[in-house]
């Protein structure tokens, strides 16, 4: 049976040694035309644009205080001001503007914490599923003590620890959500060792680290980048709780999250201020997780309704 | 045929869609109160299709293209499920094939055994064990007591088969299916519950569809012989005359197939192709033609 | 007998982890940048004020030193002075917890309550029109978190339809003598049910932002583990026995799906409860997650350490009811 096995494998490889070893991330195109997908993505992009080009595009200065027109209702309400289409806050600060600078914090920090949340726990989750042994009991112990902590408290309380700014927030997400990718990347890394082809070029003799690499890895990444689109939602609202604590960036930097808890204060004196980034903050994170439900439904077939 | 509990009437089924195949041809059946019948085939013959139409719970790609199936007067593929519902369990029961996923592993026996009684006679909790516990009895199940409280992965499968077989008898129906009850049993197990379901059969009196794929089993218990050959009636009669003269050669082939167990050094004589490709032959011929 | 020792095992592992948060809270509360003191101090203490500080929390020990300090303290309960509240930690933690435990217990009911009956009618009615517009909605459901829900019942409630009331626990005019902090479950067994309702109004808002996400996981899990269950032979065998769809649903199928779906309502249920921190301050509901933001604004070390533990001992017991609760319901493990 062994001989079988060993003749097999070393039969599929030598089909396969002619190829060019190439990272292949093996996405399905002609999937990727789900509605979900076309949604969440062109919100996304459109955000994207947004943010980098708020300079140009915001009408006023976010910072800009106008006491005398304060509080204005947005367009199209009595007694609004058509230069400032969402009206403006107790401090005269026009709501778009402010709306559309609160989108590079948002964006910023979700793509820049989900990204190293992913990297750090999927090289780790990687490591525990394929290579086993000590690395595995070691890293899934710790996993199981950091899971013990509630994230919404460990996060205020890290970014009290290391102080209040932007980088305390995108460290405190790094640091509470490594331990999701970590445990399904590792779920996965191992449901994939377990498959014939693998078990034959492990027995072949290949080099382990090739086989992660060229074999299993290409296999999970589809999981990996639906669990990182919905990792930016999560990061997209974690930022939103903690500048509306007043834990995030500093004051003068408009958050979405900070105009939130300014909004909750005057609601009913303006209660767009409250609305205005609410509903970006939703749309925001709707987007990415319909984007991520979209991502699974395209990349893995078997789940596909 | 007026006076048969059910009867099947040139009943023809395909699989739906543009490259429907036929998958059964035109068969009739006459079964009497009390009788049993063997519906006999290999594997994809079409027994199950055949009691599967009888119960109304053909898969969707399966459609009746012709027939009628005519139980106590009415034609049962002309209802709808809700008035099929009043017919299940009380006047028509299936003993399944695999006892191992018959059972649901979540709930004791008893509770499963009882959920009829109780539903359909309006039986207390305790009228209703009391009868379970004597179906367990009739069975032939020793320790009733012990089986009624206990949970399906606890019993073997051909403990579990007889406790389907009870479960089919308990609302006393006129007509019982058994879709190959002994198959996925151990050959030790089998004739002892082929004993059981022969006695209980004429203990209620009931009728019984036997489908099988062993002639043995037929010959020992089944009053009448239908058999199946892709999906088409090949021979049909009282089970000693089809099987005593052998007029098809499927049949001559088959009965020279069995193994007998009591010549041990006799030649194991397979079936041969030149009986499959004739009757291939003759029941495709037959398609085009109707 | 092998049932017990899993149970003891459990409990060692539990305890195990519990004390691991205990050396992580402490680890990083003593390696802060920035002199703890200097919150606890107000202005114009004297130098001596500052050594005498110092000396009463033993900042100035080795850091072994303080541990084991802290752990024999911990142990018999005392979990030192609260800085910014100044009272007993213990003793806030316990006057304040009740008000979080009938916010969790409410929502979690809720939750259950909500997904499975949704669940239960996607299945019912699976080939029709209605499972898909209820998937629909789950799916949307499932995508705004309790901060957000909260956030908009806010808006909602305070302004277009302002039925509720928006922070705290009880009408402050209520002034009403209790003799535990479990006041909702009081008034209710006391038959105060003016008191009651009140109380409960003012949960209203809070147990739906919690719960509306739960429920939606909820559903999401049963409604596939329900439709996998459907398939089953004994589901098509109990249908030609005469039982409604109804039944089938019920009583073959749920007590077969239920098993995944509460070990995932158990972690789940984790993150509701700290959940409760943004929520309560939301609110203003005077429960420890309400507490928790302000401690940590204000360094009160002592404060949050008895927080974290708190919650962290909540998380470890509902993973172990969890665990257990899962084990009884399979017949298969309990029954071998």
């Amino acid at each position: 049976m062994l001989e079988q096995a060993q003749g097999r494998a070393s039969e599929s490889v030598r089909e396969k040694a002619p190829v060019t070893p190439r990272f292949a991330l093996r996405l399905p195109v002609a999937r990727l035309s789900d509605p979900r997908i076309l949604a969440g993505g062109g919100f996304l992009c459109f955000l994207v644009v947004v943010a980098v080009a708020a300079p140009l595009i915001a009408p006023k200065d976010p910072l800009e205080q106008d006491l005398i027109s304060s509080l204005l209702p947005p367009a199209g309400l009595q007694g609004a001001d058509p230069s400032h289409l969402l009206g403006t806050d107790d401090l005269g600060r026009d709501v778009l503007s402010r709306l559309i600078y609160g989108s590079r914090t948002a964006l910023f920090v979700a793509v820049t914490a989900a990204t190293l949340a992913c990297a750090i726990g999927s090289v780790l989750g990687l490591l525990a599923g394929w290579y086993r042994g000590a690395a595995d009991v070691a890293i899934s112990r710790l996993v199981e003590i950091w899971m013990a902590f509630p994230p919404v408290l460990l996060s205020i309380l890290l970014v009290a620890v290391l102080g209040p700014g932007v980088h305390s927030v995108i460290a405190a997400i790094v640091i509470i959500d490594w331990t999701r990718f970590c445990r399904v990347v590792r779920a996965e890394t191992m449901s994939q060792g377990a498959r014939d082809y693998v078990i034959a070029a492990k027995t072949v003799g290949f080099p382990r680290l090739n086989i992660l690499l060229r074999e299993i890895l290409p296999n999970v990444m589809p999981i990996i980048v639906t669990l990182l689109s919905l990792e930016m939602g999560i990061a997209v609202i974690v930022e939103a709780i903690l500048s509306f604590v007043g834990l995030s960036v500093s004051s003068d930097v408009p958050t979405w999250g900070g105009m939130i808890a300014q909004g909750r204060q005057i609601l009913h004196e303006g209660w767009w201020v409250f609305a205005a980034p609410l509903a970006a903050l939703s749309a925001t994170v709707l987007a990415f997780n319909l984007l991520g439900d979209g991502l699974q439904r395209a990349l893995d077939p078997v789940r596909q309704r | 045929m007026t006076g048969a509990l059910l009867s099947i009437e040139n009943l023809s089924a395909r699989s739906r869609g543009p490259a429907g195949v036929p998958i059964l041809r035109n068969i009739s059946l006459s079964l009497e109160r009390g009788r049993i019948i063997g519906l006999i085939g290999e594997s994809g013959a079409g027994k199950s299709t055949v009691a599967k139409a009888i119960l109304g719970i053909l898969p969707a790609g399966i459609a009746v293209t012709s027939g009628r199936i005519v139980f106590e007067g009415r034609d049962l593929a002309a209802l709808n499920e809700r008035a099929l519902r009043r017919i299940w369990g009380e006047d028509i029961a299936l003993v399944p094939q695999d006892p191992m996923t018959a059972l649901n592993p979540a709930r004791r026996i008893g509770a499963q055994l009882t959920d009829g009684l109780r539903l359909r006679r309006g039986l207390s909790s305790r009228e209703a064990d009391t009868r379970a516990l004597a179906l367990l009895e009739e069975v032939q199940i020793r320790e009733p007591r012990r089986v009624l409280r206990a949970y399906p992965h606890q019993l073997s499968g051909g403990m579990r088969q007889r406790v389907l077989i009870a479960s089919a008898f308990a609302l006393e129906p006129k007509l019982i299916i058994a879709d190959e009850p002994t198959t996925a049993l151990d050959v030790t197990v089998q004739k002892q519950i082929l004993r059981l379901i022969k006695s209980l059969q004429a203990r209620h009196g009931t009728a019984l569809l036997f489908l099988t794929h062993d002639l043995g089993v037929v010959a020992k218990i089944c009053d009448e012989i239908t058999l199946l050959y892709m999906g088409k009636v090949v021979a049909q009669g009282e089970t000693s005359e089809v099987l005593g003269q052998p007029r098809h050669p499927y049949i001559r082939a088959l009965l020279a197939a069995s193994p007998r167990y009591d010549r041990p050094h006799s030649e194991f004589a397979p079936v041969p192709d030149s009986v499959f490709e004739s009757m291939r032959a003759e029941i495709l011929a037959s398609d085009t033609r109707s | 007998m092998n049932n017990s020792l899993a149970v003891i095992r459990r409990l060692v592992q539990s305890a195990a982890t519990l004390f691991g948060v205990g050396i992580v809270v402490f680890i990083l509360l003593r390696v802060v940048p920035g002199d703890p003191t200097a919150m606890m101090i107000g202005p114009g203490a004297s130098a001596d004020d500052v050594i005498a500080l110092r000396a009463r929390y033993h900042l100035d020990e080795p850091l072994l030193l303080q541990f084991f300090g802290w752990l024999r303290s911990a142990l018999s309960g005392d979990f030192g002075t609260s800085i910014s509240l100044h009272r007993d930690v213990m003793e806030v933690l316990l006057s304040r917890l009740p008000a979080t435990i009938e916010l969790a217990i409410a929502a979690l009911l809720v939750a259950v309550a909500a997904g499975v009956s949704l669940a239960v009618l996607a299945t019912l009615y699976d080939r029709r029109a209605t499972a898909g517009i209820i998937n629909v909605a789950v799916g949307l459901l499932l995508a705004v978190p309790d901060f957000v829900w909260a956030l908009a019942f806010v808006l909602l409630f305070g302004l277009l339809l302002p039925v509720l009331p928006l922070s705290g626990r009880i009408d402050p005019t209520l002034d009403i003598p209790f003799h535990t902090h479990f006041i909702l479950i009081e008034s209710l067994l006391t038959g105060r049910m003016t008191v009651f309702a009140d109380i409960a109004a003012h949960m209203v808002m809070p147990v739906l932002a919690l719960a509306i996400p739960l429920a939606a996981i909820i559903a999401r899990v049963l409604t596939a583990s329900l439709s996998e269950a459907m398939e089953a032979d004994y589901v098509l065998l109990a249908r030609i026995k005469g039982h409604s769809r109804l039944r089938l649903v019920l009583q073959e199928a749920l007590p077969n799906a239920i098993g995944p779906t509460l070990a995932l309502t158990g972690v789940q249920f984790t993150f509701l409860v700290g959940g409760t921190v943004i929520v309560e301050r939301i609110f203003a509901y005077p429960g420890i997650g309400n507490l928790g933001v302000d401690a940590v604004i204000n360094r009160d070390f002592p404060l949050i350490q008895g927080l974290v533990l708190a919650f962290g001992a909540i998380f470890i017991v509902v993973n172990l009811l969890v665990d257990l609760a899962v084990t009884a319901l399979d017949p298969r493990l309990s029954h071998a």
